[in-house]
């Protein structure tokens, strides 16, 4: 569902009240009134009614997809892959899946809804690989939107838009791949992209630093954005924010969901011949970087950003494009415009 | 008396006893003499014997010039030593696997560095094909050894057949090769087919990838293909034999033929062997940066949660793998290089030569016969097909001259008819022009002989005016 939420009030901790010196031009308040309850009583509705999240995850078969999304979300939310039998095959074409689960913690539900895109660059030919996943993206778009136009809408609209597209980047220690390049041009407009490199175990602290940074310069060369994306920052505190993760993106993750003791505590990781690889070791990866990031501070705002930017963008050209709406869908009649 | 008698007769007893003694002693030294005699003769043919088996090691010891066969393999070593080895290696996959590194360490030289950056820090659209040359020596033993990097490949978002330009490359390594072979001047014969082909495999974990499939079935006939995973620390020792097992079992699915290690009968080789086998596809890590670890000095990878070590057996293989490859299995690559590979690929390329001037059903009992003879055999038919030709040209010669010909007299025919219609014409109008002349004589004469009559006539009148004016007159 998307929250429909007054964009001037953010729920951001601390926000100081300032009663004197906004230029719009507030009056002094003479008494405690209460206004700032209004944060406490959306925190109280929003508990009540959840969230909704779509994560999508993108990568070549055999980067850890399935395992870095049951590591970030503590549970078996997506389909073990080297569970996989191999008499499925690489399908042929790139295939959507997803999977829906309700997770719970501290009294807040979430429905989370991963979505698997097996088939993805795994081919001999991957001409517009892509475009199954664009056209996926495209009619949740339109779903909401024909919902949205609706005469007698519903109270909560089904949010299925995908709020967040973790692209998984081979560890190959030299550059960006031309496929990497080419999904990320054609779909950084349509949805907030997150890059990560995938098992980062394989890159030592400087090959890591070195990738990153040729990554990020390839990046900013092609004209690819990656969420944050800096023209959507608002305020100084966002940039500085943003400016932070950014410098530090894309981040090296690995995951895992065995547990080995380390130290007396036991700890997620990976166990080889000359070490343990910890998960949550901020010195071993920056998963708990992408964790912190993706969950902890910015899962609200990744889902502002998809229903405020990237479907209004889609919104406009929509009825732009045909003046009036006409829905694409093919199953459906095309309808009178209902505006 | 009696006492003497007795005495004689003692003496006479004991004479004969001793004579018996004496017989017997004497039988006894007989016996003795032919035993050993016997021994004798025995001695002498033992030493016989030996005399000629002292021979027999004599003339192999012979200081001044033995048999010596025992020897070849040293003679062999010292011309190849003198002469040098040559290996080409070839190294393919995707960028970004560590294909640099691997030949760096193995090696144990840095083929590729910061002044002559490797293939890899060049970012490629296409796929190419490059090959270093590097002369090694080790031992007073020289070493050619070339590797064939290609770099792009795979890295393309549309990577069908990315393996062509490998085949190409392989294939006119070989035809140069059988060029050189067959020139009648064979003295330089530098060998640069490739040996070994490295395949490195991403260590996704789950299996082969479509581009790995197809690329090991096109090459498998052609080169000795042996698989790796590159990368290998990525995976833990579980996940590292799943994916073993995984990748073997693909490739037995589609019957990829990699290289098989031959065996041996000595039994502490075979179990080397063994080992090996049960360890492919090697999993590698390439590394020649020297990292300390409890006080040892080793090649290795250093991460925060400890060091990957390179040599370690227990890290990864490839300690295998360079063993294999340059210890034990080098010479062997190449035999299997020239006997089944480049055997496969001459006999592929001219039966194609000799089937490309005969008739396709024919060819079939013609691969066994030599090449002069077939090119005497094309020759003939070369010939035979001129000749064939030449006869139908003929012919149709013939024809056309015939057909102008008959045109010429049509139209000569034509044009008498048409000449006897006009002089048959002309005759008519003559005959015409006959009768109206003789028309028109007709009438001048007749109007002639009028005119005469009017003027006889008038004459007359005249005259008979003159009379009758002279007699008018007189009235």
């Amino acid at each position: 569902m998307s929250e429909i939420v007054p964009p001037e009030v953010r729920p951001k901790p601390a926000v100081p009240a300032k009663p004197q010196g906004s230029s719009g031009g507030g009056s002094t308040l003479l008494g405690y009134v209460g206004i700032d309850t209004i944060i406490e009583q959306m925190r109280k509705k929003t508990m009540k009614t959840g969230f909704d999240f779509n994560v999508m995850v993108v990568g070549q078969s055999g980067l850890g997809k399935s395992t870095l999304v049951n590591t970030l979300f503590k549970s078996q939310v997506s389909r073990r892959s080297s569970g996989w039998s191999r008499d499925e095959k690489i399908p042929r074409t790139v295939e959507i899946k997803s999977v829906s689960h309700v997770i719970e913690e501290g009294g807040v539900k979430m429905k989370l809804t991963v979505i698997d895109t097996p088939g993805f660059g795994d081919q001999i030919n991957n001409e517009n690989c892509w475009e199954p996943i664009s056209k996926y993206i495209n009619e949740q778009y339109e779903k909401f939107l024909k919902e949205e136009v609706n005469i007698a809408r519903k109270k909560r609209i089904p949010d299925t838009r995908v709020h967040c597209c973790l692209y998984f980047i081979s560890p190959t220690g030299h550059s960006l791949r031309q496929l990497d390049i080419e999904f990320m041009k054609h779909l950084g407009r349509a949805v907030n992209i997150i890059p990560v490199i995938a098992k980062a175990d394989t890159l030592t602290p400087e090959e890591k630093t070195e990738f990153k940074q040729r990554v990020r310069k390839e990046l900013e060369v092609c004209g690819a954005e990656f969420y944050p994306q800096k023209e959507f920052d608002e305020d100084m505190e966002d940039k500085s924010d943003n400016d932070k993760i950014r410098e530090t993106m894309p981040f090296a993750v690995v995951g895992s969901d065995k547990e080995y003791q380390v130290n007396g505590k036991r700890v997620l990781g990976r166990k080889t011949a000359w070490g343990i690889v910890e998960v949550e070791n901020p010195n071993h990866c920056e998963f708990s970087l992408l964790r912190d990031f993706l969950i902890r501070s910015h899962l609200q705002d990744l889902k502002e950003v998809t229903h405020n930017i990237h479907y209004e963008t889609y919104r406009a050209k929509r009825l732009n494009d045909n003046g009036g709406l006409h829905p694409i869908s093919s199953s459906s009649d095309t309808q009178e415009s209902n505006l | 008396m009696r006492i003497e008698e007795e005495q004689k007769e003692g003496w006479d007893e004991e004479k004969e006893a001793e004579r018996m003694h004496c017989e017997k002693l004497e039988k006894e030294s007989m016996q003795l003499g032919k035993a050993l005699a016997v021994i004798w003769s025995e001695i002498h043919c033992l030493h016989d014997d030996i005399d000629s088996i002292m021979d027999l090691i004599r003339n192999q010891r012979n200081l001044e010039g033995y048999v010596g066969f025992a020897n070849l393999p040293n003679q062999v070593y010292r011309k190849s030593v003198k002469r040098g080895f040559e290996f080409t290696l070839m190294v393919v996959g995707e960028s970004g696997l560590g294909k640099s590194t691997l030949i760096n360490s193995l090696f144990l030289t840095d083929l590729y560095s910061k002044d002559y950056p490797g293939p890899s820090q060049r970012i490629k659209k296409t796929v190419q094909v490059e090959q270093s040359k590097v002369l090694i020596k080790e031992g007073g033993v020289q070493l050619t050894l070339t590797i064939v990097d290609t770099p792009g490949f795979g890295d393309a978002v549309d990577n069908s057949n990315c393996w062509q330009p490998v085949i190409n490359y392989i294939d006119s390594k070989c035809e140069d090769f059988l060029n050189a072979e067959s020139r009648v001047n064979r003295r330089q014969m530098p060998d640069n087919r490739v040996h070994c082909c490295l395949y490195f495999i991403a260590p996704s974990g789950h299996g082969l990838k479509p581009l790995d499939i197809e690329f090991m079935k096109r090459l498998h006939d052609k080169v000795n293909v042996i698989p790796l995973i590159a990368k290998a620390d990525t995976l833990t020792p579980e996940e590292c034999q799943l994916f073993k097992k995984q990748i073997m079992k693909e490739i037995q699915e589609h019957k990829i033929k990699i290289y098989e290690f031959p065996d041996t009968e000595e039994d502490e080789d075979s179990k080397l062997i063994r080992k090996i086998k049960e360890r492919m596809p090697l999993a590698v890590v390439g590394s020649n940066v020297v990292v300390e670890v409890n006080g040892r000095k080793v090649r290795g990878r250093q991460y925060p949660w400890g060091v990957a070590e390179v040599e370690n057996g227990e890290h990864c293989d490839f300690t295998v793998l360079r063993n294999m490859l340059i210890r034990t299995h080098m010479q062997d690559l190449k035999d299997v290089t020239n006997n089944v590979h480049y055997e496969n690929y001459r006999s592929k390329k001219l039966a194609a030569v000799t089937c490309n001037g005969v008739d396709a059903s024919k060819s079939k009992g013609q691969l066994t016969k030599s090449p002069l003879a077939q090119m005497e055999e094309e020759r003939r038919e070369h010939v035979m097909k001129m000749k064939k030709m030449e006869t139908e040209m003929e012919q149709v010669f013939e024809m056309k001259v015939k057909e102008k010909k008959q045109k010429l007299k049509d139209s000569e025919a034509e044009l008498e008819r048409r000449h006897e219609q006009m002089k048959r014409n002309l005759e008519a109008q003559y005959k015409e022009l006959e009768e109206k002349r003789r028309q028109f004589e007709e009438e001048k004469a007749n109007w002639e002989m009028q005119q005469r009559i009017l003027e006889q006539q008038k004459l007359d009148a005249s005259k008979t005016m003159e009379k009758n004016k002279k007699k008018g007159k007189i009235f």
